[in-house]
């Protein structure tokens, strides 16, 4: 576990930024841990509810902990003009989860928007490696690599 | 000793160039041939990658598409001194994808390895800094003017008016901001930029500083590109301990230094003031203007905002001089932009061209047609907020103003195209929905607009295609427009209105119903 107040402590003296520190904190932690809002409150001198808004307005952060295989598939115009959604359809129906649904321990599926490889779609990450030209074939073997793959 | 590049760009590493810049050292040794790998930047004819050049007498002869598999065969052909192969693509610089371009701000890119500071000096870097230096920052900013360029990110404000702005302006702190949170659809220039010559990208904002008097500078880049962060990051490093950076750069009176501040995946982030916002470390609400930015932008200081292209852009300027650059383009929109091929596009990729080229040249000469095949039907130019544009649009010269005149944007240069098997009302409803998504929430006509924009079209596309649920379409389009407070409410409704409009029968209505509502 991430020793919140010595984190949230070192990053204030450097004039980090609330955004920045919740990076930091989610960089160490893999999220941010809802004890987290109230110190970071008191050193910033905000109020709960703004560090609140400021976590949940970012899709970016995580409030509790990934699965441990996270699919983040685009869904832009780029990615959608190549399939995309017939590829969602097919990872839902491989993984038996639903897309952007409440996730277990083990598989989560999110949507997101633009991965920056539009010559090259579909495109998604899994645990944050990047994967393009994505057919349903490659996302199956990835996937399963990934399952396969000891938890770190 | 042959020298080998496999680019290091996360396009080439989505298909896998480490492992299989891995795997051809390893070859190399098993057969006891001695070769230097280069980590260069791609060369932005992303469909050939992963793109693997090997340097020769005779220039770079390029692989395309190497795989693993390939390895054996390619070393038995002789690859080193440019063998033939099935993946041989001949001389790069000779490909005519890459040949019929005009590089300036992407003169650099894929040559060198982007974290190479002896590279970037051998090709011409730090010569427009160097020209910046000998001038006084007043007159930076004119020659900027005189260049005619125009910011890239979208809104094509002229540049060099915006640095005169913030050198005019008096405060103990100025500050230049580098709008990366490149979110749009279809576009990756910046990306390429900040990956594959960082060092340009920051020449480009050491000018913006020292032309007006700012002496900090943010790179604002999304969180969903951490390989252009982490490049980004290693190359301020770098550059400060090269004395660009810093108490002096590069030992003149002028102090500037650099930082990355990383978004965190919320899309109207790139809109200034909420970058601005953002960058503050708050939610990433838009600020109402005026005040612009140039007076009172980050922390209310005068803020100098560009886009990683315009930014990158700066330095050619300076080393070549304004007029050079000026010559370039048509009517009011000078020099060239990097128009990205996206979507379904046979060969997709970055090509840079002066303004006037056409979505047609593009499309087929460039791009080769469609990756299905497919009759291509629709190009969504400029992103997410851009308008989609028929097969009639598309010998309209890509240019600010002819394209304003028939209500469509050309953005950041990202072009998605999009095959016979589209349904453009399922695009527009999309539209819609990634507004509801990302609109931050603080006007009205675009944090409810976006969710009653989803509604109406999904009734009209369910059958209640009555005049009364296409006028309240359009009303809401109107009202979005005109009533919100930036680009992300006010022009959800282009690609709307114009699927609308030119794609009516996706819509289940009559292709022929006479309408006057162009966005």
């Amino acid at each position: 576990m991430v020793h919140l107040d010595e984190l949230i402590e070192r990053h204030i003296g450097c004039g980090s930024s609330l955004v920045a520190i919740l990076h930091a904190i989610q960089d160490e932690a893999g999220f941010i841990p809802p004890q987290a809002v109230a110190p970071l409150a008191r050193a910033l001198n905000l109020s709960r509810a703004e560090v609140h808004g400021v976590i949940t307005y970012y899709h970016h952060f995580r409030t509790r902990p990934a699965a441990r295989v996270t699919v983040q598939l685009c869904r832009a115009e780029s990615c959608r003009s190549m399939g995309t959604e017939a590829l969602a359809q097919h990872i839902e129906a491989r993984t038996g989860c639903r897309f952007d649904a409440e996730h277990g321990a083990d598989i989560g599926l999110e949507s997101v928007y633009c991965l920056g490889q539009c010559a090259l779609s579909p495109a998604m990450m899994i645990n944050d490696t990047l994967h393009a030209k994505v057919t349903p074939q490659k996302f199956d073997a990835l996937f399963d690599a990934a399952c396969a793959k000891e938890p770190a | 000793m042959t020298r080998i590049f496999v680019p290091r760009d996360s396009s080439a590493l989505a298909l896998g160039a480490d492992a299989l810049a891995d795997a051809i050292v390893r070859e190399a040794a098993s057969r006891g041939v001695a070769i230097e790998l280069v980590r260069n930047g791609t060369r932005g004819l992303l469909w050939l990658e992963p793109l693997v050049e090997v340097e020769t007498p005779a220039g770079r002869i390029g692989y395309a598409n190497v795989d693993e598999a390939d390895l054996a065969s390619l070393f038995d052909a002789g690859w080193l001194a440019g063998g033939e192969h099935s993946r041989r693509v001949g001389v790069v610089d000779e490909i005519p994808y890459l040949k019929r371009q005009q590089r300036l701000t992407f003169a650099r890119i894929g040559i060198t390895d982007p974290l190479s500071i002896d590279d970037y000096l051998a090709h011409e870097g730090l010569t427009g800094l160097k020209a910046a230096l000998a001038l006084d920052g007043a007159a930076a900013c004119e020659a900027l003017v005189d260049s005619g360029l125009r910011g890239r990110g979208g809104a094509a404000f002229p540049a060099g008016i915006k640095w005169r702005t913030v050198r005019n302006a008096q405060a103990a702190q100025k500050y230049i901001v580098c709008n990366a949170d490149e979110g749009d659809s279809g576009t990756f220039s910046d990306r390429l930029v900040m990956e594959s010559d960082p060092y340009c990208l920051i020449e480009g904002m050491i000018i913006a500083g020292i032309s007006t008097g700012a002496t900090q500078g943010y790179i604002y880049v999304r969180s969903e590109y951490p390989h252009s962060i982490a490049t980004l990051e290693a190359a301020i490093g770098k550059a400060r301990a090269a004395g660009w950076l810093g108490a002096s750069v590069l030992g003149s009176a002028h102090a500037f230094d650099l930082a990355v501040a990383k978004g965190a995946g919320s899309y109207v982030c790139g809109e200034e003031t909420a970058m601005l916002e953002s960058i503050e470390g708050k939610r990433g609400i838009v600020r109402a203007k005026p005040p612009v930015p140039a007076l009172a932008g980050l922390f209310g200081q005068p803020t100098v905002i560009n886009n990683v292209i315009t930014l990158a852009t700066v330095p050619i300027i300076f080393a070549r001089g304004a007029k050079f650059y000026r010559d370039f383009g048509m009517g009011r929109s000078r020099g060239t932009l990097p128009f990205q091929l996206a979507g379904n596009v046979k060969q997709g990729g970055l090509v840079e061209l002066a303004f006037g080229v056409t979505l047609r040249e593009l499309l087929f000469d460039f791009g080769g047609g469609t990756a299905s095949g497919r009759p291509a039907r629709a190009v969504q130019v400029g992103g997410p907020l851009g308008t989609y544009l028929p097969e009639s649009q598309w010998d309209i010269p890509l240019d600010y103003e002819a394209y304003a005149s028939v209500g469509a944007v050309v953005g950041h240069g990202g072009l998605v195209v999009h095959d016979d098997t589209s349904n453009l009302a399922e695009l527009a409803q999309y539209a819609m929905h990634f507004c509801a998504l990302e609109s931050c929430g603080k006007c009205t006509p675009c944090r409810i607009g976006s969710t009653r924009g989803v509604e109406v079209i999904e009734r009209i596309r369910n059958g209640d295609t009555s005049t009364k649920q296409v006028q309240l379409l359009r009303d809401l389009c109107d009202t979005m427009v005109s009533g919100s407070l930036c680009a992300m409410g006010g022009m959800t409704p282009y690609p709307v209105l114009s699927a609308l409009e030119h794609f009516p029968e996706d819509f289940g209505l009559r292709p022929a119903q006479p309408s006057k509502a162009a966005a």
